[in-house]
């Protein structure tokens, strides 16, 4: 089990977001929204599907731009920055949906993202380099495959190998864990724990509540776009509001 | 990375032979040289940038007209080489002023914005020319031969030749086909997909421009309906997905026989020849998606049962 849960330790937070709001026309999917993630933490964001999760991943990673709010890296706004600026700041994502290039081998796609990182590298140095992630998540073989050919599975490890590229300070994982059977699923936590063990701090959205208990510090959970509650996994999922959040009232 | 030294040698010698053309040729036979060459670089600059970006751009003829235009209006004040260079700047301010206007569109609506551009460069130059200069038509006279103009033109392609092969094995070029595959990936990456893009666009604009700078001695008269005909950019688009985009000879082995159709269908059906264009295109989409190049891979793949399939491309 989890022997540290610095929630409010005394460095300051790696990540802070504070008071972070973003309606899309009437809707307002992200409200006030404030949690902080410290160096080499792994915190679960949790709710209901279409609380809100997904957009605070790409608000977090510039992909959209909050209507207020900050959100501040170690230290430095990155809120409203486009994305390759919050790339270089120090974040890397995968998505919800899972994108490789799929015309590019493995390490074509692994490349990618070395070749733009604050630290770029190119030619020969970021193939080896590139090789290095891949056996890191377990698709060595897999080198010289397109990334389209790979199963489901390895096309997640190729978009965490690239991702791991860009040498993260903060690793945002959108569901990545979601959709594997339950050995892959097994093979998937350790692979994410091992990355915290090598300091990666690691923010993800996840439905599959095994890998929640296990993998997380701290979670917080969202609901209608605002923060309902924020704690240990098994605080917060015997917490009777959240009950409530994704089984409605009517059961209790 | 691949060697570099089999394209360079194959250049090296295709050079080489295509220079000796203008000593051999009679005036027939170094006009179609000519017009081959012309479309050459310009369905191969084009493929630069909308090859690996797939932003399907249809304003090849409003750089080709710039550069027309440039010699047209200082080619009897300066000398040749500061004609090509002021005609190289000009091109790459539109292409700067285009690319940061256009390139926030993706899919369709970059293709049409490409086209009504062209044509309100078109009608900008006409207005101009009617409310200012009194004359809607142009004289270039200049003392420029046939032989000199398919010289420099191949200089152009040459030059055009080693920018794409390096481009290919570049950061830039990676960048680019990145950004083909997946826009939002390759933002996620830390690239900065306007400025790549932007880039890549004004670097085949001044191919395109200094084409058009180059053709213009030849038509010794030009008119913004000439130097700005919407025809010549879907000739070029067409030429270059028959040939394919996904590789460096791709345009050209769309260029040859489409330029050499083209004329045969112009000299013989110049009434119809619209019509017999639109057909050629629909075609060549229906049949060749990926072009002769693409058409020679599945081929090859077919061939191996372990082979992937290709992905259509959108």
């Amino acid at each position: 089990m989890n022997t540290t849960a610095p929630a409010t330790g005394s460095s300051p937070p790696l990540l802070r977001i504070s008071a972070l709001r973003k309606t899309f026309g009437g809707l307002t999917a992200v409200s006030d929204l404030g949690f902080s993630v410290a160096a080499g933490e792994i915190v679960g964001l949790l709710g209901p599907n279409g609380s809100g999760k997904t957009t605070v991943m790409n608000l977090i990673s510039g992909a959209l731009s909050p209507d207020a709010g900050e959100i501040v890296l170690a230290g430095h706004p990155i809120a409203g920055k486009a994305p390759h600026k919050v790339a270089h700041a120090g974040v890397a994502r995968t998505f919800q949906l899972v994108r490789v290039l799929g015309e590019m081998n493995a390490v074509e796609n692994v490349v990618a993202g070395l070749a733009f990182s604050r630290r770029p590298l190119w030619g020969a140095e970021a193939a080896s380099r590139a090789r290095e992630l891949l056996a890191r998540v377990g698709l060595a073989r897999h080198a010289r495959t397109l990334a389209g050919d790979l199963t489901y599975i390895d096309q997640k490890r190729l978009e965490l190998a690239r991702a791991l590229a860009l040498s993260p300070q903060l690793l945002l994982l959108d569901e990545w864990l979601a959709g594997l059977n339950p050995s892959e699923l097994l093979e998937g936590i350790a692979l994410v724990r091992s990355l915290k063990e090598e300091g990666v701090t690691i923010v993800l959205v996840e439905h599959v509540m095994d890998a929640v208990h296990s993998l997380c510090d701290r979670c917080v959970v969202m609901n209608a776009g605002a923060k309902i509650a924020e704690g240990t996994p098994a605080t917060v999922l015997a917490d009777p509001e959240v009950v409530r959040a994704y089984l409605g009232d009517a059961g209790a | 990375m691949t060697s570099l030294r089999t394209p360079l040698l194959f250049g090296a010698i295709a050079v080489a032979v295509l220079a000796v053309v203008p000593l051999v040729a009679d005036g027939y036979g170094l006009s179609l040289a000519i017009n081959i060459l012309n479309y050459a670089v310009l369905a191969t600059a084009w493929t630069m940038f909308s090859g690996p970006t797939r932003y399907v751009s249809l304003a090849t003829v409003a750089f080709f007209g710039i550069g027309a235009y440039t010699v047209a209006v200082l080619g009897d004040a300066l000398p040749w080489p500061a004609v090509l260079a002021a005609a190289a700047l000009v091109g790459v301010a539109v292409a700067f002023v285009v690319g940061l206007s256009t390139l926030r569109l993706a899919g369709v609506y970059f293709v049409i914005f490409t086209f009504g551009l062209t044509e309100l460069i078109r009608q900008l130059v006409t207005w101009y020319e009617v409310n200012v200069s009194n004359s809607i038509g142009r004289y270039v006279f200049l003392d420029i031969t046939q032989e000199q103009i398919y010289w420099q033109l191949l200089a152009l392609g040459a030059v055009l030749f080693l920018a794409t092969l390096f481009l290919g094995r570049s950061r830039l070029g990676f960048a680019l086909r990145i950004i083909g595959a997946d826009e939002t990936v390759a933002r996620h990456c830390g690239i900065d997909t306007t400025r790549a893009k932007v880039l890549l666009f004004a670097l085949s604009a001044v191919f395109m421009t200094l084409a058009g700078a180059i053709m213009a001695p030849r038509w010794t008269y030009i008119d913004p309906a000439i130097a700005f005909n919407p025809v010549t950019s879907f000739q070029v688009l067409i030429m270059a997905l028959l040939g394919g985009v996904q590789r460096l000879y791709g345009p050209l082995l769309g260029v040859i026989p489409l330029a050499l159709l083209f004329e045969y269908l112009g000299a013989n059906f110049p009434n119809h020849y619209s019509i017999l264009l639109g057909a050629v295109f629909m075609v060549i989409v229906y049949l060749l998606p990926n072009g002769v190049v693409g058409l020679a891979e599945r081929l090859r793949r077919t061939a191996s049962p372990a082979a992937p399939a290709g992905k259509e491309v959108a």
